[in-house]
C-alpha cells in the first residue's frame, strides 16, 4: 500500500496574513475561554487540597494557597488517618475496595463481551438477532429499575454487602455494553477468514485465540476503558448494596460530609475527591486516543 | 476413478430452492469449472462441497466416501477464496503453517513443506511479511500456497482471480493451469468468466438459476451447446440469435431468416436432423463464423459460401479482430472479422456464414435441435 502524504485541511490557512491572524486570534481566544471554564473546578479543588482549613474558612474556596501555610499533609490525612464513620483509616481501605471491585468486573465483563460478540457475529444460529437484542436491551434500562431485582438476587446468593456481590452486578450489567461493542466490531471481520480457518481444521476456540483475538486490540481498549471508568465511577449500586467497610470509594466519600464532628474538612475532602478521580483519569489519558480510534475503525483495513 | 461425485444434490433456504438436482462427477486429476452468471448457485455448490453449507438432500462423495455431514476439516480439501482470506495478523509463513498446526504436523515437516511450496510458487522472499504488505498478485500466490501445503484430495477455487487487474489475471490464469498440470490434483474452480472456464477446465459445468445446464468438455460446450442459454453465455462476443424458419430444399433442409428476402441458407446434413418444413427456429451463429465474402474464407470453411447481405451500423476495432455491429433482415447481428477486412460504417456488405458451425434452437424450449 502506497504511503500517502496526509495534510490536514486547515480552513484558516487561506487569505491574507492579516485576515489569517485575526481569524486565528478569535479561534484561540474562544478556545482558551472554554478551556478555562472546564478546568476551573479541577484547579480550584486541587488548590484547596494544600490549604489549611482556617485559610479556606477565612478566604473562601476560590483563592490561591498561601506559600507559608500550604502543605501536602491533608493528602496523607485523607489517605490514611482521617476518621470516617468512627474508623480512622482514611479512604485507603475504600480505595482498595474499589480496585477489588473494578478490576475483576472489568476483566470478566470484557471476556464475556468478547465471547458473546464472537458467537453472535461468527457462529450465527437461529434467532441470534433476538438474543443480541435482549442482551443489548440492558444498555437502555435505567439503573434504578434494576435495583430491586438485584437486591433480591444478591440476597438469595448471600452476596449482600460484599465486594463479590458488586463484582457480580457490574459484570452482568456490563455485558450489555461489551457485547454490543464487540459484536459490532467483529461483524467487520470477513467471514471468509473463519471459513478458511475451519477448512484448515481450526475449531471454535482456536479461531477465537488465533484469529479473532489478535484482531481485537482496538475494541479491547474501548471496552476496558469504558468498563473501568464506568464501574469505578458508579455510585448507586455501591451505596445501595454495600455499607460500612465494604463500600467502594465513590460511596464512601459521601460519608465524609456527615462524619460526626459536624466540622467539614474541606481540604481533606478535596484531596480524597481528587484521589478518587485519578484512576479513571489516568486510564482515559493513557488510552484516550486508542479509545476514539477503536470506536471508529474497522477490524481489517 | 472418480474423485468427486455429486448426486441429485439440492439446496434450499426455507422455500427458496437455490440448487436443483445437481449431478456431476469429476475424474481423478480433472479440472472442473463451475461457470454461470452471479446468483446461479455455483458458489453455493462449492461451499457445499467444502462443507461450509449444509446439504438439503442428495449426496456428495469425495473419493467414494459420503461426506454430506462431515466437517470441512475432515473432507481433506483445500480452498482458495476470492478475498484470499489470509489471516491478517499472521506472517505468510504462519498463514501457510496454520492448517498444519491444527493437524499437529511436526515442526520439521511443516518447515520442509512450506519451503517446498514457497519455492514452487516463488514466494520465498515473502515468508516473513504480513498480508497487508503484499500486492494483490502476491496475496493470490500466498493463498494458493496455503492450499498447496495441505496436499488434499480436492482443490476448491472460489473466483480466485476476480480481484486482480486484467493483465495480472491472465498471468495468474496460466500459472494456475501450469500448477494444475504439475500437481495433478482434482480441482473445482468457480468463475463467472467464461474465458477462464474455457482456458482452464477439462470439463465445464454451466449453471443457471440453480440448475446444471450442461456438463461437458470446453470444445463440446462451445460447439454443441445444449440450449440457448449455454450458447449465449459461452463465447464473446455472444452468439447471434436470429428468428428463422425451416424450409425444405432439394434433398435436405435450409433456413430463411424472418423479415429477409427469402434467401435459403442450406443446412449441412448433420445439422438438419429431425426438422420439418415451416418449423420456426432460432438460428444461432457465432460472430467469428461470419467472414466477408471477398476474403473467400471458403478455402478454410469448404466450398460454395453461403452469403447474407448486411448493413454495417458500427465498427469496433479491438486490435486483434474487428467487431461489426450489423443489421441483417431487420435483426441485429454481431460479426467479428480480421481488422484488414473490416468495412466502413454505413456500408452494405456480403458476409459468408460457416454453415457447418451454426446451431438451431427451438423457440419454445430453447433446446438445441
Amino acid at each position: 500500500m502506497a504511503e500517502t502524504m496526509h495534510q490536514d485541511f486547515d480552513p484558516l490557512a487561506t487569505g491574507g496574513t492579516r485576515r489569517r491572524l485575526t481569524s486565528k486570534g478569535i479561534v484561540y481566544t474562544l478556545l482558551a475561554v472554554f478551556a478555562l471554564v472546564y478546568t476551573a473546578p479541577l484547579v480550584i479543588i486541587l488548590l484547596n487540597t494544600v490549604r489549611p482549613l482556617d485559610d479556606i474558612v477565612r478566604t473562601g474556596f476560590i483563592a490561591l494557597p498561601d506559600a507559608e501555610t500550604m502543605s501536602l499533609k491533608y493528602w496523607a490525612e485523607a489517605w490514611g488517618t482521617f476518621c470516617i464513620g468512627g474508623t480512622c483509616e482514611g479512604v485507603s481501605r475504600f480505595y482498595k475496595n474499589s480496585l477489588m471491585m473494578t478490576i475483576p468486573a472489568t476483566i470478566l465483563s470484557t471476556v464475556f463481551g468478547l465471547l458473546n460478540g464472537y458467537i453472535l457475529s461468527k457462529w450465527r444460529f437461529r434467532y441470534d438477532g433476538w438474543v443480541f437484542g435482549v442482551i443489548t436491551l440492558g444498555v437502555f434500562l435505567p439503573q434504578q429499575m434494576t435495583l430491586l431485582p438485584w437486591a433480591f438476587v444478591l440476597g438469595k446468593l448471600g452476596l449482600s454487602n460484599t465486594i463479590a456481590g458488586l463484582v457480580f452486578v457490574h459484570t452482568v450489567q456490563g455485558i450489555s455494553f461489551t457485547t454490543l461493542f464487540c459484536r459490532n466490531y467483529f461483524v467487520s471481520i470477513p467471514d471468509d477468514l473463519i471459513k478458511a480457518a475451519r477448512i484448515d481444521g481450526a475449531g471454535f476456540w482456536r479461531i477465537f485465540y488465533k484469529i479473532i483475538l489478535p484482531l481485537s486490540p482496538p475494541i479491547l481498549i474501548v471496552t476496558v476503558i469504558w468498563q473501568f471508568t464506568g464501574i469505578w465511577n458508579e455510585f448507586l449500586f455501591g451505596t445501595i448494596f454495600t455499607s460500612g467497610a465494604n463500600q467502594p470509594i465513590t460511596s464512601a466519600i459521601v460519608a465524609f460530609s456527615g462524619s460526626g464532628t459536624g466540622e467539614r474538612h474541606y481540604n481533606v475532602e478535596a484531596a480524597a475527591v481528587i484521589m478518587a478521580a485519578l484512576p479513571p483519569l489516568f486510564i482515559y489519558v493513557a488510552g484516550g486516543k486508542y479509545f476514539v480510534r477503536g470506536l471508529t475503525q474497522g477490524a481489517v483495513k | 476413478m472418480s474423485s468427486l461425485t455429486i448426486k441429485d444434490l439440492r439446496k434450499s433456504y426455507g422455500n427458496v430452492e437455490v440448487l436443483t438436482d445437481i449431478n456431476l462427477e469429476a475424474d481423478s486429476g480433472e479440472f472442473v469449472a463451475l461457470v454461470g452468471p452471479s446468483g446461479c448457485g455455483k458458489s453455493t455448490l462449492l461451499a457445499m462441497i467444502a462443507g461450509l453449507e449444509s446439504v438439503t438432500s442428495g449426496e456428495i462423495r469425495i473419493e467414494d466416501r459420503l461426506v454430506n455431514t462431515d466437517a470441512p476439516k475432515d473432507r481433506d480439501i483445500a480452498m482458495v477464496f476470492q478475498s484470499y482470506a489470509l489471516y491478517p495478523t499472521m506472517t505468510v509463513r504462519e498463514n501457510m503453517t496454520f492448517g498444519m498446526e491444527c493437524r499437529h504436523v511436526p515442526k520439521a515437516e511443516q518447515k520442509e513443506v512450506v519451503d517446498r511450496v514457497a519455492a514452487l510458487l516463488q514466494i520465498e522472499p515473502l515468508l516473513k511479511r504480513k498480508p497487508s504488505q503484499l500486492s494483490g498478485g502476491q496475496r493470490q500466490r500466498v493463498a494458493m500456497g496455503r492450499a498447496l501445503v495441505r496436499d488434499p484430495k480436492l482443490f476448491l477455487f472460489d473466483e480466485p482471480l476476480s480481484n486482480l487487474d486484467a493483465k495480472l489475471r491472465i498471468e495468474m490464469r496460466s500459472e494456475i493451469k501450469k500448477l494444475h498440470q504439475r500437481v495433478g490434483k482434482t480441482t473445482v474452480y468457480v468463475t463467472h468468466d467464461q474465458v477462464e472456464a474455457m482456458t482452464l477446465a477439462s470439463r465445464i459445468a454451466v449453471m443457471f438459476k440453480g440448475v446444471l445446464q450442461q456438463y461437458d468438455t470446453p470444445k463440446e460446450i462451445y460447439e454443441r451447446p445444449r440450449n440457448k442459454f449455454v450458447a449465449g453465455f459461452m463465447g464473446s462476443p455472444t452468439m447471434n440469435f436470429l428468428d428463422a424458419k425451416v424450409v425444405a430444399r432439394d434433398g435436405g433442409f435450409g433456413v430463411t431468416i424472418d423479415g429477409g428476402d427469402g434467401t435459403v441458407l442450406p443446412l449441412p446434413a448433420d445439422r438438419a436432423v429431425g426438422l420439418s418444413a415451416g418449423q420456426p427456429v432460432i438460428f444461432g451463429v457465432r460472430p467469428e463464423h461470419f467472414s466477408p465474402v471477398h476474403v473467400a474464407r471458403e478455402a478454410v470453411h469448404g466450398s460454395d459460401p453461403v452469403t447474407v447481405k448486411v448493413l454495417v451500423d458500427m465498427v469496433e476495432p479491438t486490435g486483434s479482430e474487428t467487431i461489426l455491429m450489423t443489421t441483417l433482415a431487420g435483426q441485429e447481428v454481431v460479426a467479428s472479422v480480421e481488422p484488414d477486412d473490416a468495412p466502413n460504417e454505413g456500408e452494405s456488405i456480403e458476409l459468408a456464414i460457416n454453415m457447418a458451425k451454426v446451431c438451431l434452437f427451438d423457440p419454445k424450449t430453447e433446446l438445441r435441435l
